[in-house]
């Protein structure tokens, strides 16, 4: 027996006036799976989670969130799910308490005063939580607004890029809270640009111009790509790149740190090109397993 | 003298450049807030300009004539040609001209007694009993200071011949004015009951046009669509704290009025208060429509005073609203400002009824209900 669908959606598209921001989007998550949406700035990822949890009418499309059609039942879809803005969209000016009291009492949840207690418990805000929300740091926001989303209980969880500009500490303990829930049967879409969180994920799609371009668990992502990678390392790195771009078989050449990914769909060509060099001395030649971010790159440079 | 050397040595000529550029390309991004800085000054200097008149004519008349004599009708033609006054109601009842005036319909009555052209011809110097409404001194000044002159000169053509001679005595008969409701003319009287609507009006209005711009500009409008709560309910949560304030500033300005500026309070105060939560609605309907077509809180602002500056001008607080043209005063009728001071007046200084209020009630209500629709249509579940 397959797994029952969370969201499934077909052909999701939305115009902004010529602009076309999503072009037939499929997305099928199953319950209780953590999906990482990835793409560049503007790809439609936003647009895409807003017409989900029915923020934006759809122009076209069909399909169910949550065992509801999307397009005609958003308001029941509305209290079944938790939405996390990109930017912090809580109320800066009320109290951490007061901003958890006001969505508990918008969505009426019983036992009010329990269920706040038991979130600034868990949050481990009981101290602070007369502070106003505008005085808390990137890191603390985000965990009350995950905390706020998650008060009534929704049964999946809208993430737009939560751990923009969060430290790594933070943004480790923001994951493992994320998997938590999930092991709890939560479903989770999350956009993110970040390598690591994707790897976290259960699945992954990549999104671009508007356009679902790949989709798939990490490893199979990559393996689609059909892509090969050889790391460059050592003296006289930095000017072989200028050489190595442009270079027949060359498909991109970019840092990753110290070390320079060279990439391209023919294996052949590409250690052809990169032959002149092989006994450079000081320089380091090797074949690796390309990552997910060349794969991007490269589907980025591809679109181009 | 070193340091003004060092602040031209420091002053840059291509900074100021830099920052003038800038403030020109933002000024013309924000099409509405230039659109308002060039538009509203010519249409309101257009409007104000043709619509107030500091010498107001055509004040509304009632003439109660129990006499059919001669010099009444005279009398009653001179008033009719005369630019001063127009008459809206002809009676022989001198209390149905006075309820006329109880309920704001007429500014003057004029009434000519009994007897008048026998007691003229007589020679026992009638009485000619004007009736002004004072509860706005203003209006009336130039008009009651016509009226003896227009009296004297109507009746000089017909007394002729053997009744030559009552003219020579000046004036032939005795004009009695009485001025209602405000008789020793305090401006107070007709001012603070006034700024009741005014200030009202001001606040009200401004501060919920800020009421979802805010939300917008602040990135809370997005979290708060998201969340199950309805227009209507995120619309009544948003407008009663501030009938609230309203009747907070209200009872302030009223116990001024009573205790600083002396202002009589002949009327209903429960009845002033029931209005009172009417015209705040009202403006606040008004302002959370603002609210939903701002951008952001300077176009709300822009948006607030473009409605303030008609509702002073217009509403006959300040200026007397019989005194403007036909199109001003269509206008003035449409602003809540205008029934609410007639009202309040009405209250206060005539000690009007429920029923006596009502023609200026149910034009609030209807404002009321009007803007809290158009709000409620305007109000947008979605991002789109």
């Amino acid at each position: 027996m397959t797994q029952p669908l969370a969201i499934d959606v077909r052909g999701l598209t939305k115009r902004f006036g010529q602009k076309l921001a999503v072009n037939g989007v499929d997305i099928a998550v199953p319950e209780g799976e953590v999906w990482g949406f990835l793409g560049p700035n503007g790809s439609g990822k936003t647009t895409t989670i807003r017409m989900l949890c029915g923020l934006l009418s759809a122009d076209a499309g069909e399909g169910t969130c949550l065992g509801l059609d999307f397009r005609k039942q958003s308001e029941t879809i509305k209290r079944q799910v938790g939405y996390m803005t990109q930017r912090f969209s809580f109320w800066e000016d009320l109290s951490i308490r007061e901003n958890l009291d006001f969505v508990a009492r918008v969505y009426g949840l019983p036992n009010r005063k329990m269920k706040v207690n038991e979130t600034l418990e868990q949050l481990g805000l009981v101290k602070r939580q007369h502070q106003l929300a505008g005085e808390l740091s990137g890191g603390w926001k985000q965990r009350l607004a995950l905390a706020a989303c998650m008060l009534h209980d929704p049964r999946l969880l809208l993430l737009d890029e939560p751990t923009a500009g969060v430290d790594p500490k933070a943004r480790r303990d923001f994951w493992d809270e994320i998997h938590m829930l999930s092991g709890n049967g939560i479903t989770v879409l999350v956009s993110t640009h970040y390598m690591d969180e994707a790897e976290r994920c259960d699945r992954i799609v990549y999104i671009l111009n508007g356009n679902l371009i790949a989709r798939g668990s990490v490893a199979e992502v990559i393996a689609d790509a059909h892509l090969f990678t050889f790391l460059v390392e050592g003296d006289g790195v930095r000017a072989l790149s200028q050489k190595l771009r442009g270079a027949p078989g060359v498909e991109y050449a970019a840092f990753f740190g110290a070390a320079l990914h060279i990439s391209g769909r023919d294996r052949d060509a590409l250690a052809r090109a990169l032959e002149p060099y092989r006994n450079t001395p000081g320089l380091h030649i090797e074949e690796s397993q390309p990552s997910l971010e060349d794969v991007f790159i490269h589907l980025q440079e591809q679109a181009t | 003298m070193s340091a003004i050397l060092r602040f031209f040595r420091r002053f840059s000529a291509a900074r100021v450049g830099a920052v003038l550029m800038k403030e020109f390309i933002q000024m013309r991004r924000d099409r509405l807030t230039f659109a308002m800085i060039i538009g509203i000054p010519v249409v309101q200097l257009f409007i104000f300009g043709y619509a107030i008149n500091l010498n107001p004519r055509h004040l509304p008349t009632a003439i109660a004539i129990d006499d059919p004599g001669i010099f009444a009708r005279s009398l009653t033609a001179s008033l009719r040609t005369s630019d001063y006054f127009q008459i809206v109601k002809a009676t022989n009842s001198p209390g149905e001209a006075r309820r006329l005036l109880d309920e704001g319909d007429v500014t003057f009555v004029v009434e000519i007694p009994e007897n008048f052209t026998r007691d003229l011809v007589r020679g026992a110097e009638p009485q000619l009993l004007v009736e002004t409404d004072a509860t706005d001194p203003g209006a009336s000044s130039y008009a009651l200071a016509a009226i003896n002159q227009l009296a004297t000169s109507a009746l000089a053509r017909d007394l002729s011949g053997p009744l030559a001679m009552r003219s020579a005595t000046n004036p032939p008969f005795d004009v009695v004015v009485h001025r209602l409701y405000n008789p020793e003319s305090i401006t107070q009287y007709n001012v603070v009951p006034g700024l009741l609507g005014v200030i009202l009006t001001m606040t009200m209005v401004l501060i919920t046009s800020m009421a979802l711009t805010r939300e917008r500009e602040r990135g809370t409008y997005e979290n708060l669509l998201s969340m199950p709560a309805t227009p209507l309910e995120v619309m009544i949560g948003k407008i009663v704290p501030y009938i609230l304030v309203g009747y907070i500033q209200a009872t302030l300005i009223l116990a001024a009025a009573r205790w600083v500026f002396g202002v009589p309070m002949l009327g209903s105060l429960t009845l002033l208060s029931l209005t009172l939560a009417v015209f705040i609605a009202a403006n606040l309907g008004l302002g959370y429509t603002f609210s939903t077509i701002a951008q952001n809180q300077m176009q709300a602002m822009q948006m607030t005073f473009f409605y303030f500056l008609p509702s002073i001008l217009l509403s006959g607080f300040m200026f007397p609203f019989d005194g403007m043209p036909a199109w001003a005063r269509v206008i003035g009728e449409i602003l809540p400002l205008t029934h609410f001071l007639r009202i309040v007046r009405g209250i206060l200084l005539k000690g009007n009824t429920a029923l006596e209020i009502w023609p200026n009630l149910w034009p609030l209500l209807l404002f009321m209900a009007a803007t809290g629709a158009v709000a409620l249509a305007r109000f947008r579940r979605t991002l789109d």
